[in-house]
């Protein structure tokens, strides 16, 4: 059990590029840690570089107390668990579970107590005599996971360990993987490309893009607290609305975002503060597809109707997306499986504008 | 009876295009087995006339009547006379001696040299990589001549045991080669998750790399064990008395006398020689051709 920091991290590759561009990150004890961006963005860099798989170029990376910049990654007391699993083929999944214990002379009972309790753990008790080509992908994935426990680290790491595996399976693993960190409770980096995975894995989430932090936080606060339009852009499913719009003054000395000229959305009054001294200017109005639903006669304070044209109906079950488009920026609406909606018709939807956010064009900053 | 006429109908237009489906298979079929029928009597046509003659007595092979392909009075005498040869023995006992040597040497440069190679990215390895094929390519014939003047320094000339640091310079490179393109089709990861599992690279070599690669370290051995076995060059240049002969030098130079061809105890020999390299194929066949296609098949 150990906290990890990486204080001004740098990695810069022979060719120039500098895949990550000085990150500060405090891990507590304990935590659970995913890092999320788009591929390139620096994410699994990061995670190597705890690893000690790859060099640092610049700053420092704390494990537990000590620099271990120079340190070589079978020192570090860490553990991975990686994408292609890397299950050494041609040994049982016993022994691929115990050859870490073996490297480190561990007697040979605490080599089999150990294995048989992570066997226990992940319910792979009966495959241990078994070959990995004999095995399942969620299987391999479990050994892969068994591997790192049985070591008992200070801190596993987590590489796009699910990318591999089909949708069903990845959302079975995925709760598998929460179980094992409640049950052992190590401090934890997971690295994943998919938000959904971050937004249900995480204590707290790092949102990472270019080689730098966009923004960490709990996965509630980043969805409803985004600081930057990367950020709001990336978490959430389907993605956030995004239309150019100017704030301008509305009814009752009030403000008022101008979208269209049929559409201008009264600012509810508990951000008119926020709002006012960007009066005039050019931004950009960000509005999750939940936050735009069917009309409701009975509103609430902030709620404003908007007519839209469907262009595009998805049926999900569960809800239906709508697919408008205002001007040239496509919209999305999640409404009540029960709305009708005809591609072509006019519809009536509700705007939470309790939820609404506004960015700066150039920065991306929300405000 | 409509629907039979309607079926009746429709059977012969499927059978037409089973037919020529089929037709066409069995002309491949056909000229696939002509092609390699002639290659299999090319190929086999020496070593059968080979037994038929070691088969026979001297007499038979001199006296030129009927078939030369056939062994009217076979006998074992050629073989007999060999295994109880001295300088047979002793050829044969040297050849065993030095491939044995030479697939050690051979395989323990090769794989050291192929995992730093494939594996440790250290500076320069792409080119060095490149040049220890380049090597491959220069041939012994070339190489003789200079390589003389240095086993002639090292007081080597006719020692059985120059063959040691010799045949090493023949079957390296191209060993190093094989072991480089199955090294590199191993997933990175392996190392990286023995690394931080605890393994230093020669553990990672020895307890991960060499197991997995078993079929290419079995066609590198096969290959080394070949040139070995095979080698003739070398051993005429710098070996001349029989106690420090190998094998194939030895049987032409022992059973050759002037202008009389022992035929009968030379392809007595032939077939001796020939052994251990037929069991060893025969055993580890399909070893080697997963070895050497290994590279070309995993990504």
């Amino acid at each position: 059990m150990a906290e990890v920091s990486c204080r001004k991290v740098v990695k810069h590759y022979d060719g120039g590029v500098q895949a990550v561009k000085g990150i500060d990150l405090e891990i507590a004890d304990r935590e659970f840690v995913v890092l999320v961006g788009p591929s390139g963005c620096g994410k699994s860099t990061t995670l190597r570089m705890i690893a000690g798989l790859e060099e640092i170029t610049e700053g420092e990376i704390w494990i537990g107390g000590d620099v271990v910049n120079d340190v070589p990654p079978r020192d570090r007391d860490i553990a991975m668990v990686f994408q292609n699993y890397a299950l050494y083929p041609h040994m049982s999944v016993f022994d691929n579970m115990a050859f870490g214990l073996k490297l480190r002379k561990f007697p040979k009972d605490e080599i089999k107590r150990r294995v048989d309790e992570a066997a226990r753990i992940l319910d792979i008790g009966l495959l241990l005599e078994r070959k990995p080509r004999a095995l399942s992908g969620g299987q391999r994935q479990r050994v892969a996971m068994g591997r790192a426990i049985v070591r008992n680290p200070k801190v596993f790491l987590f590489d796009e360990p699910l990318s591999n595996l089909d949708a069903k399976l990845r959302v079975q693993m995925r709760t598998e993987i929460k179980k094992v960190h409640q049950t052992v409770r190590t401090t934890t980096v997971y690295v994943t490309h998919d938000q959904v995975e971050a937004m249900t894995l995480a204590d707290r989430v790092v949102v990472m893009n270019h080689g730098v932090i966009e923004q960490i936080g709990s996965p509630q606060e980043l969805y409803h607290n985004p600081t930057t339009r990367f950020v709001a852009g990336f978490i959430g499913s389907p993605a956030m609305n995004f239309l150019p719009a100017r704030v301008q003054d509305g009814t009752n000395g009030g403000l008022a975002v101008h979208v269209s000229d049929s559409i201008v959305l009264p600012v509810p009054s508990s951000r008119l503060d926020r709002y006012g001294k960007y009066k005039g200017k050019e931004m950009v109005l960000g509005l999750r597809p939940e936050h735009l639903f069917e009309y409701h006669e009975s509103g609430r304070p902030g709620w404003t109707r908007v007519d839209l044209p469907v262009d595009v109906v998805e049926p999900m079950g569960m809800e239906t997306m709508v697919h408008f488009f205002i001007g040239h920026e496509p919209v999305c609406a999640r409404v009540d499986p029960a709305t009708h909606a005809e591609p072509g018709e006019m519809l009536p939807l509700t705007a939470d504008l309790n939820q609404m956010h506004l960015m700066e064009v150039d920065s991306g900053r929300v405000v | 009876m409509s629907s039979s006429t309607a079926v009746a109908g429709a059977v012969p237009r499927t059978r037409r295009k089973q037919n020529s489906l089929h037709r066409q298979r069995a002309w491949a079929l056909w000229a696939s087995y002509t092609a390699l029928g002639f290659f299999v009597v090319i190929f086999l046509a020496p070593p059968f006339y080979t037994l038929m003659t070691s088969l026979k007595s001297s007499a038979e092979i001199s006296a030129q009547t009927g078939s030369p392909w056939i062994v009217h009075n076979p006998t074992l005498e050629n073989f007999w006379y060999l295994i109880t040869y001295p300088n047979f023995q002793t050829y044969y006992l040297n050849s065993a001696m030095i491939t044995v040597g030479v697939v050690v040497i051979s395989m323990t440069i090769a794989v050291l040299a192929a995992f730093s190679l494939a594996r440790m990215g250290f500076w320069g390895s792409q080119t060095l990589a490149t040049g220890v094929f380049l090597t491959y390519l220069i041939p012994a014939s070339l190489l003789f001549l200079p390589l003389f003047q240095i086993v002639g320094k090292l007081g080597l000339i006719n020692s059985v045991w120059c063959l040691l640091i010799l045949y090493p310079t023949l079957a390296v490179p191209f060993c190093t080669w094989i072991m480089i393109g199955y090294f590199s089709s191993i997933p990175k990861e392996l190392d990286e998750a023995a690394l931080i599992d605890g393994a230093g690279y020669l553990q990672i070599l020895w307890r991960i790399f060499i197991p997995v690669a078993m079929p290419g370290i079995i066609a590198a051995t096969i290959f080394a064990f070949t040139v070995s076995w095979g080698a003739f060059l070398y051993p005429l240049a710098y070996l001349y008395t029989s106690n420090q002969m190998v094998l194939t030098v030895g049987i032409i130079s022992d059973l050759i006398r002037g202008d009389v061809f022992q035929w009968g105890k030379i392809m007595a020999a032939c077939l001796l020689a020939s052994l251990p390299p037929i069991v060893i194929y025969a055993f580890l066949m399909d070893y080697y051709v997963a070895g050497l296609t290994a590279g070309a098949t995993k990504g």
